[in-house]
């Protein structure tokens, strides 16, 4: 057998006292997908980013075609055939997709014929894109096609894809997973990074699994269930989420009527003529590739933008004018997407977070002055009910980890029980556990009888919690259905804005 | 076009260290005085001599002490206000402007009362309500002018500061000065109802200072315990989870420049009934920008400002003291009141980042 195409040896790194890579070993053969999987934090974007240049490892060493490596720069990754496409975009907004594309060729490439050569590579692989457009008039997988354009222009051997689906419809990721095999089959070696285990069982050769930055497990992921993978990955069992219980429905409790919401600024997004309802005891989820206006939609919940009266109503009062503080009044509750300067406050202790969303609410001011005693007795009911693992109410919010803040601020709303919650991407880079945690939680809440509106871009989170589902897309959203009702291909149909489209032929014809 | 091959990167510290932190600002005060010994030095003096006469001949005098604590009074009292603005990212730097409108339009009644013999127990309750009133609604232009059009606040506040200056070197030079003044631009001298009583009989030290320490205290209160104080942080901290904790922005921006506007104000009119005792053409050696430096050398903390006054007051002090005794220039001071402004800015970046350098790859 021929030495692998990229072997990575007994690799550490240690960050401080944290060991994010431990003596890892992964090789990658020509025309393997690879996928590697782990938890948040599990070290493989550690990993990655040595295989790319942008870390130096403390030990271990990177080989190509069985010779050893440095890779000092992403310049020198790029150089030996080492491609990367990432997670986040790193694209420039203004310019157009074949200035982004020269942006990371030798000065001396030149513009002129770059476009044939985008166009070339943009047929090899069935990516259709026209380098004339500026990157902020493409959706978020076209986006996703210019990065990995950009990847392939420059002729790597070796490919490593970051999520690469996190922001793809399902229609939009068999595309991609086209793409991928055909480079698969031109014998080139693919590192490819997800959470979603079902894909990986498709797509994928083989499976690299760490945990806590060591490898536990490398086998064939079509021989596991994705139970199994996830329980390697978790080191335990996860539990399933009891599914929504069907719990009687009752009155409305949310009303969008016909809302409309300008962008507010260039590269926003303007709603258009939503209109819903919410009842108690009810989940509705918002399905949505990022950057379809779910963030202008939360917003507009939240009071954060106004508009209209009318347009929201909450427990049969027209709230749309009124701000945050009046609507949690009645008994709304609101989790944005962000936790870190949106839903807290890094630099700020738990205690004085829980005051952020709660002080116009009673209990917490004495005569106009904080009752530090209440506050903190609230702040430690928030820790204990939802075990988040921190050192107490006095711990600043920037030192949790992700699940464990995102635990925090979830249950720093659920604990007072309202009557209606809004909640944007709930698990967005969660461990699985927390992630179950949360979602089991919103699931109860329904059960007792509160109106809940997820907005969310994981599917398999809608399918766990959702009893209604509908999709946002371009800002327009399609009318909500039973969740049972609808299979994955008509809700990615309608994530792509089919339904919009649909519309506008019949109002065209 | 040639690149430095060396670059500098700030590094965040993860967990900046508590002694640090509290360090810090005698660290930054320990690098100005060596910066202002080498100013002596070029100067031709002995810095030796000069510290002498500056920080500890002050600090020995009881009359040098006095002094003192009256010239930190309005420094500090200017500082708690700046320090909410600029907690919450609002850059104020007009309150020189704000503490001279604050000082001509109380001033301004001790003219308009003078030689009242009856009923005159309101007439200094009135000065400071309306100089602080006055300086409040000067703040306010800036503020009106940044939430309404987007104009930045910095610009517009600075450049009241000239505009104050004029109108009270106007009006001390035109329709309110002294007919039986032989002709110098100062108004009448304030009568005693118009006069901020010593603090003890015959001391002193005016009774501005208590209002400036029960402020301190008052202030240290809001910021930490009320939901106004909590307010501030947050906008500062983290803009987005205050529009989500529901802080209206615009009135945040209002209610802070209508703030430091009305203590500036009221400093002004302070000083011109505690101490200068009528109007001239300059009622301020630049308190209102001095005490920029007050509000971050007292790490925006009313206690820190409390003892940062004190330092700056010095300062003022020793500078004139340095005038008299070494013919110094009192150019000198403002320039280490300068240097000082930086090295506390230079050590609070410091405190919070590291500074690496590395050799750009080739």
């Amino acid at each position: 057998m021929p030495p692998p195409l990229v072997s990575l040896d007994h690799i550490t790194r240690r960050f401080g006292t944290l060991v994010a890579n431990d003596d890892v070993s992964l090789a990658v053969q020509r025309g393997e997908i690879h996928a590697l999987l782990g938890e948040n934090g599990a070290g493989k974007s550690t990993l990655v980013k040595i295989l790319y240049g942008l870390i130096q490892p403390d030990n271990g060493t990177i080989s190509l075609d069985g010779t050893a490596l440095r890779v000092g720069s992403p310049q020198q990754a790029r150089a030996a055939g080492i491609g990367m496409v990432f997670q986040h975009f790193s694209l420039f907004d203004n310019l157009t997709v074949a200035e982004n594309i020269a942006l990371v060729l030798p000065a001396t490439a030149g513009l002129k014929r770059l476009d044939q050569r985008i166009s070339a590579i943009a047929t090899r692989y069935g990516l259709p894109l026209d380098p004339q457009r500026p990157i902020w008039s493409l959706s978020a997988g076209e986006r996703q096609r210019v990065e990995i354009v950009r990847a392939l222009i420059q002729e790597p051997r070796v490919l490593v894809l970051d999520e690469p689906t996190s922001v793809l419809t399902p229609q939009e990721a068999t595309t991609l997973f086209a793409t991928l095999n055909r480079l698969k089959a031109e014998g080139k070696a693919l590192i490819y990074i997800s959470h979603k285990l079902e894909e990986v069982r498709g797509l994928c050769d083989r499976a690299t699994i760490l945990r806590a930055g060591r490898v536990v497990a490398t086998c064939d992921p079509k021989a596991y269930s994705a139970h199994a993978l996830g329980e390697l990955m978790m080191g335990r069992d996860i539990g399933a989420v009891r599914p929504p219980s069907g719990a009687a429905v009752g009155a409305v409790r949310l009303r969008l009527n016909q809302l409309s919401l300008a962008a507010p600024d260039l590269h926003g997004v303007s709603l258009h003529d939503i209109t819903l309802e919410v009842r108690d005891g009810e989940v509705l989820g918002v399905a949505g590739i990022a950057g379809n206006g779910q963030s202008e939609l939360f917003a507009a919940l939240s009071g954060e933008s106004r508009t209209l009266a009318d347009a929201i109503v909450i427990d049969g009062h027209a709230v749309g004018d009124q701000g945050i503080n009046r609507r949690r009044a009645l008994d709304a509750a609101f989790v944005p997407e962000e936790r870190n300067g949106h839903a807290a406050v890094g630099a700020m202790s738990l205690a004085d977070n829980l005051f952020l969303s709660r002080h116009a609410l009673p209990g917490l001011l004495q005569h106009g002055v904080i009752d530090n005693n209440a506050l903190r007795a609230r702040t430690v009911e928030v820790i204990a009910g939802f075990d988040v693992r921190t050192t107490g109410p006095e711990a600043a919010a920037r030192t949790l980890s992700g699940g464990n803040l995102q635990k925090f601020v979830v249950g720093r709303e659920l604990a007072r029980q309202p009557r209606l919650l809004i909640i944007n991407q709930p698990t967005w880079g969660v461990d699985a556990l927390a992630a179950a945690a949360i979602r089991q939680a919103i699931v109860e809440l329904a059960t007792r009888g509160a109106a809940v509106l997820v907005i969310s871009q994981d599917l398999d989170e809608l399918y766990e919690v959702s009893d209604h589902l509908c999709a946002l897309a371009h800002g327009h959203l399609s009318a909500p259905r039973p969740a049972a009702e609808l299979d994955r291909s008509a809700i990615g149909l309608l994530m792509g804005g089919a339904n919009q489209f649909a519309a506008e032929a019949a109002h065209v014809g | 076009m040639s690149v430095s091959p060396w670059r500098f990167k700030l590094v965040t510290r993860a967990n900046p260290s508590r002694a640090l932190v509290l360090l810090a600002p005698v660290l930054a005060v320990a690098l100005a005085l060596v910066f202002g010994a080498l100013m002596i030095l070029a100067l031709g003096k002995s810095p030796l001599q000069a510290f002498d006469v500056y920080f500890a001949q002050p600090l020995a005098d009881p009359f040098s002490l006095a002094e003192i604590v009256v010239k930190a009074s309005p420094l500090v009292m200017i500082a708690l206000g700046l320090a909410f603005c600029y907690r919450a990212n609002l850059w104020n730097i007009g309150a020189e402007g704000q503490f001279v409108i604050g000082g001509t339009l109380g001033g301004g009644i001790a003219v308009a009362t003078h030689g009242m013999t009856h009923m005159t127990f309101w007439i200094l309750p009135t000065m400071l309500v309306v100089g602080m009133v006055g300086g409040a609604l000067y703040a306010l232009i800036p503020a009106v002018l940044k939430v309404t059009l987007g104009v930045s606040e910095i610009l517009v506040s600075l450049m009241l500061v000239y505009v104050a200056q004029l109108n009270l070197d106007y009006l001390v030079r035109g329709p309110w000065r002294d007919p039986k003044g032989f002709n110098f631009p100062v108004t009448a001298g304030f009568d005693t109802a118009a006069t901020l009583p010593p603090l003890w009989p015959g001391g002193a030290v005016h009774s501005g200072v208590a209002i400036t320490v029960l402020l301190v205290i008052i202030m240290a209160v809001v910021l930490a315990r009320t939901r106004f104080g909590f307010a501030v942080r947050t906008a500062g901290l983290a803009p987005r989870a205050a529009g989500f904790a529901g802080f209206e922005h615009r009135r945040l921006t209002l209610a802070l420049f209508a703030l430091s506007g009305g203590l500036a104000g009221l400093a002004g009119v302070v000083e011109v009934s505690g101490v200068i005792n009528q109007l001239q053409p300059s009622i301020s050696p630049g308190y209102g920008f001095a005490a920029i430096i007050v509000a971050f050398l007292g790490r925006l903390s009313p206690v820190g400002i409390l003892v940062a006054g004190l330092v700056l007051a010095l300062t003022y002090i020793g500078g004139e003291a340095a005038q008299i005794a070494m013919k110094l220039p009192l150019d000198l001071t403002t320039a280490f009141q300068g240097v000082v402004l930086m090295c506390v800015l230079a050590a609070d970046v410091l405190t919070h980042y590291r500074l690496t350098i590395a050799r750009r790859a080739s």
